[in-house]
């Protein structure tokens, strides 16, 4: 069992890559199911899409997580580029989530347990993620 | 991580067998549209088996394959989307829209099969 955190950088689409493969990897060793890794890496392959897309360099970070009740994993997705003007508008369905803009954070969403986001113009975007074992 | 196009009578299929990034994808659409064009191609297959994630960028990439194939007067079949990554598709809101999809590469060739006997 890996105890710590995993941070991937994320500035190209080979990083898209390794960040989702390294998730499914953590994924599969927290117990998830094959259905489930496969959601979390979808997730990821998003965000870091978004990270190089938008803010062309950023780190995602994957770590376990636990409460009282269950365990999972949880992602962070982290830049410091120009940041979301509308985080409102951004999670509303139907804005972009076609790919060809990137973000589908709402999709991301829906793949995800929970879902956090902060984002400042001009500072960056944090996006938090989580899935429970079910 | 190229993926090899073989050529199939009026047909080519593509397999794809490992992770592929953006650029693998756009190098997959260039050299795909280039051989059918060159070898006057009917149909493609697209064999996605071994693809363990479908995001945003590969469904678009996927669906633009198939809609400049079509301008050329040829079909393209996607075969052999994995059940959890059709889920995860789903969930993300990521359709292949009028693009024509199969069980696996035997069923694609049947659907390119029977679509182009028809034409006969």
């Amino acid at each position: 069992m890996s105890a710590g955190e995993i941070r991937v950088a994320i500035s190209s689409d080979q990083d898209i890559v390794g960040a989702r493969q390294r998730g499914r990897s953590l994924a599969a060793e927290l117990g998830f199911s094959a259905a489930d890794a496969t959601l979390i890496a979808t997730a990821i392959s998003e965000l870091a899409r978004n990270i190089v897309s938008y803010a062309r360099r950023g780190e995602i970070k994957l770590q376990r997580v636990q409460n009282s009740v269950r365990h999972g994993i949880m992602v962070i997705a982290w830049d410091d580029g120009p940041g979301i003007p509308d985080v409102r508008q951004a999670l509303r369905d139907g804005f972009s989530t076609s790919g060809s803009l990137g973000l589908g954070l709402p999709g991301v969403r829906r793949l995800m347990d929970e879902f956090e986001i902060t984002s400042q113009p001009g500072r960056g975007t944090t996006v938090t993620v989580k899935k429970w074992r079910s | 991580m190229e993926v090899p196009i073989l050529k199939q009578g009026k047909f080519l299929i593509a397999t794809i067998q490992a992770a592929l990034s953006d650029a693998d994808l756009e190098n997959l659409r260039r050299g795909l549209v280039q051989q059918v064009v060159r070898f006057r191609s009917l149909g493609v297959i697209v064999d996605v088996t071994s693809m363990d994630v479908m995001d945003s960028f590969a469904s678009r990439t996927l669906r633009e394959i198939a809609h400049m194939i079509r301008l050329r007067g040829a079909e393209t079949v996607i075969v052999g989307i994995q059940p959890e990554v059709a889920l995860a598709m789903v969930q993300l809101g990521l359709t292949l829209e009028d693009v024509a999809t199969a069980l696996d590469l035997e069923e694609g060739l049947d659907y390119l099969n029977t679509k182009f006997k028809t034409l006969d």
